[in-house]
């Protein structure tokens, strides 16, 4: 047992370390460590200069652009992009998407959707979520109904994030209602600018707008767009959801922010000193940090309990991670708004991009507020942290 | 990274396992074990000793088997998981970690030989009243008188002092009650005029002891280690007995877990198993992640422990215990909850589980205190 790096993950870090900070643009990862929205364009050129050099999309099959790399060069990776604050690869494409399409698609659709999915040529969104269907997924309503060469859409999804952004969405849609919840959906991928798609956006409580909605009225969709088989979407939903699993807990994200939180504190005057010297913030402190490093530790048991293994199948540890994780990333953006103290209150304007004008008060503290209302999400989305308490009892528990 | 066992200690590990799960099983054997005239099971311990754990830590070369914070890790998990009442933390591991660094080399080969078979039991007179948590606080004094020194001064609750046939004694040849500097170690036998010793029960059922020193002379060769130096070496050791702790609260805490787990499925109300109750089975959710946190960071104690920058040593340690004992206490206190009335019974497992969780949180500074330190640092150490 020996839980340091080995020289050459070492040397791999170095390089990664390097990489990262020299060659994506500090204006964008100051607005990722600041918690500020990004630019669709942010994303793109972070994204392309990863893929340039091999490095958005390594969980992927390598004839694909993936890395064959062990899981504990992946979780350096991952670890070294978020204390960079670098953009993560948009998840929806490297994540999702594409290792569906790469493991259940047909040749015909590797060919036409990988590469321009890797490098951010297609931006695609995410339609699972509904009015009526959030932790019970499996209940979507969204229809597919076959028509000749033809699938017709109609429904509704919703908390598609970026959507305003969006090429392509892929949609889980029901195509048999007869049968089992579960059993009757599938998995369709829905170019945006078809007729009869309508975007409306939903501005969140710290003001941003980060998700959508999308309706669907008798959108004509080609049936080679279907992925895979029919009614077996449920079946790649759930491969989608588990290949997550690094980096759901956001450790080094995290680390970057208590990072700055001890530097702000250090500057922030207080009195007759800093918030740095108040030993109630400073205790609060402590624990977000004795918590992530215990959730870091736990994340690489995850890490190399994977080793050798096909990780194919839900894991419930992942489950541990999100729950311990969400709550030190929203107690982390606390001590962040208490750092700001009195100019966590300014709200100044926002241009078109969702972008804050130059603060009132530290140039840094009218972000705080917002990323800690924006932060409420995280014990919410993918799976609300209830949700993942009944899995680790049904699953490790066997209640 | 790698989180394996070599095949030695997985086999280490398996065979603690089973030597406990013998003698600990039947939860009335602990019961009887308690009663016996040193408050533990000499017969235990000499199973412990043929199977080389007595000698573990000590070096090859000095009678011992070269074990490391790995291993006493494995050994202290498994003793957790039966709530072993036998003085492994106050010989081996502190009296032992004591020795085996300041000792000379008369006085280990005089020593641990015998530790290693079984036939002699250490315990580290430290604690004194007024100090509390602060391992620099000592006002016991040690003057010297010729040859020789005399000790006088008040230990308390010394880890199985009653029955110890050594003591090891801190004790001040310079400077004030909160010095840093000017702390002795002394081995002492407990049988030497002027000692005196009042053992009793602890809460959790093992044994401690108030020893009261009134002008004991003890010889030169009494003096363990360097004269005045011996606070970075009790606060290693310390830092080694946390670690120590932190995986023997790891097992109490699994085998807390599982025994509630397993009773949420069997106790029946409104017609059903209690553990149908999504109330329950969130509780018991958050029973698993709090031992799965507390698992990473008894890891982290054990590597940590070894590392050879003592502040940034003694910052991880404190990290992990405050950590740890957060943990097991909300575990305990949850498992006390869910089981509901007969967890408060003494003839049920559970709440002598969490008796021994209590007071292995608080042993060696409590969860405040810890954190106070990783406070002082201004957090915690950059890993390598």
């Amino acid at each position: 047992m020996d839980l340091r790096y080995t020289p050459d993950e070492i040397a791999f870090r170095d390089e990664l370390r390097k990489f990262f900070r020299s060659e994506i643009p500090i204006s964008i990862r100051r607005k990722v460590s600041e918690g500020r929205a990004l630019a669709r364009e942010d994303y793109v050129t972070s994204q392309r200069i990863l893929h340039a050099k091999g490095l958005a999309t390594p969980n992927w099959p390598v004839q694909w652009g993936g890395q064959d790399w062990t899981p504990v060069q992946r979780y350096i990776y991952v670890e070294e992009l978020q204390a960079a604050a670098v953009p993560q690869p948009l998840g929806f494409n490297v994540n999702m998407v594409g290792p569906v399409i790469a493991t259940f698609g047909s040749e015909a659709q590797k060919q036409r959707f990988l590469p321009s999915t890797a490098n951010l040529d297609i931006w695609w969104a995410q339609g699972f979520s509904e009015p009526g269907a959030g932790s019970d997924l499996a209940s979507l309503k969204t229809t597919a109904r076959r028509e000749g060469d033809e699938f017709i859409i109609n429904g509704q999804k919703t908390w598609t994030t970026l959507g305003q952004y969006a090429d392509w969405i892929f949609c889980l849609v029901r195509t048999d209602s007869s049968v089992k919840k579960q059993a009757g959906i599938s998995f369709i991928l829905i170019d945006m600018k078809t007729p009869g798609i309508t975007l409306r956006p939903i501005i969140t409580i710290d003001g941003g707008h980060e998700v959508n909605e999308v309706f669907f009225d008798e959108v004509r969709v080609p049936a080679e767009n279907l992925v895979g088989e029919l009614n077996k979407g449920w079946d790649y939903a759930k491969f989608l959801l588990s290949n997550e699993r690094i980096g759901i807990a956001r450790i080094g994200m995290t680390k970057e922010r208590l990072a700055r939180v001890k530097r702000l504190a250090r500057e922030t005057l207080a009195g007759e000193g800093t918030v740095w010297d108040d030993p109630d913030f400073r205790r609060r402190l402590a624990w977000s940090e004795i918590e992530l490093k215990a959730l870091e530790i736990t994340q690489m048991r995850v890490v190399a309990a994977q080793r050798g293994k096909a990780s194919d199948k839900p894991d419930p540890s992942s489950s541990i991670l999100k729950i311990k994780g969400s709550e030190i990333q929203q107690a982390s953006t606390q001590l962040l708004v208490d750092v700001a103290g009195p100019y966590a209150m300014p709200r100044p304007d926002r241009d078109e991009e969702g972008l804050n004008l130059p603060s009132v008060g530290p140039d840094w503290a009218d972000a705080a507020a917002p990323l800690f209302f924006n932060y409420r999400k995280v014990s919410i989305y993918g799976g609300s942290n209830e949700i993942q308490r009944n899995i680790i009892a049904k699953a490790f528990l066997g209640l | 990274m790698d989180f394996d066992l070599t095949d030695e200690q997985r086999m280490l590990s398996d065979s603690i396992r089973r030597l406990v799960a013998d003698a600990y099983d039947d939860f009335e054997q602990r019961k009887t074990y308690r009663a016996e005239p040193r408050g533990y099971d000499e017969a235990n311990w000499q199973k412990f000793a043929e199977m080389g754990l007595l000698g573990l830590p000590f070096a090859e070369e000095d009678g011992g088997f070269g074990g490391g914070p790995v291993e006493t890790m494995l050994v202290c998990e498994q003793f957790g998981r039966g709530l072993v009442v036998e003085p492994y933390l106050a010989t081996v591991v502190l009296g032992g970690g004591l020795l085996k660094r300041a000792g000379s080399a008369e006085q280990r080969a005089a020593l641990i030989p015998a530790i290693a078979e079984g036939s002699l039991t250490l315990a580290f007179a430290h604690q004194e009243r007024q100090a509390r948590h602060d391992l620099f606080d000592v006002a016991t004094s040690a003057t010297r008188d010729g040859d020789g020194y005399v000790l006088n001064g008040a230990k308390g609750v010394v880890l199985h002092g009653d029955s110890a046939d050594r003591l090891i004694v801190s004790a001040r040849t310079a400077g004030g009650r909160r010095d840093r500097d000017g702390i002795s170690l002394f081995l002492l036998d407990p049988t030497t005029p002027g000692v005196t010793r009042r053992g009793y029960a602890t809460q959790d059922g093992l044994r401690a002891a108030e020893v009261v020193m009134e002008n004991v002379s003890v010889p030169a060769e009494a003096l363990l280690g360097p004269e005045g130096a011996a606070l970075p070496l009790i606060e290693q050791v310390v830092d080694e007995a946390q670690a120590a702790i932190c995986a023997e609260a790891l097992g109490a805490m699994d085998v807390l877990r599982d025994l509630t787990v397993d009773y949420l499925k069997q106790r029946s109300q409104f017609g059903q198993p209690i553990g149908n109750f999504q109330a329950l089975q969130h509780r018991a959710a958050d029973m698993l992640v709090a031992t799965e946190q507390a698992r990473s960071m008894a890891m982290y104690a054990a590597m940590m422990v070894q590392e050879a920058d003592p502040t940034a040593r003694r910052v991880a340690l404190s990290a992990a215990k405050a950590l740890v004992a957060k943990n097991a206490d909300q575990l305990g206190k949850d498992a006390i909850q869910l089981h509901g009335g007969i967890a408060v019974t003494d003839e049920y497992k559970a709440g002598h589980y969490f008796k021994r969780l209590t007071m292995l949180a608080g042993l060696f500074g409590d969860v405040d205190h810890h954190l106070r330190i990783v406070v002082a640092a201004g957090g915690l150490p950059e890993a390598a």
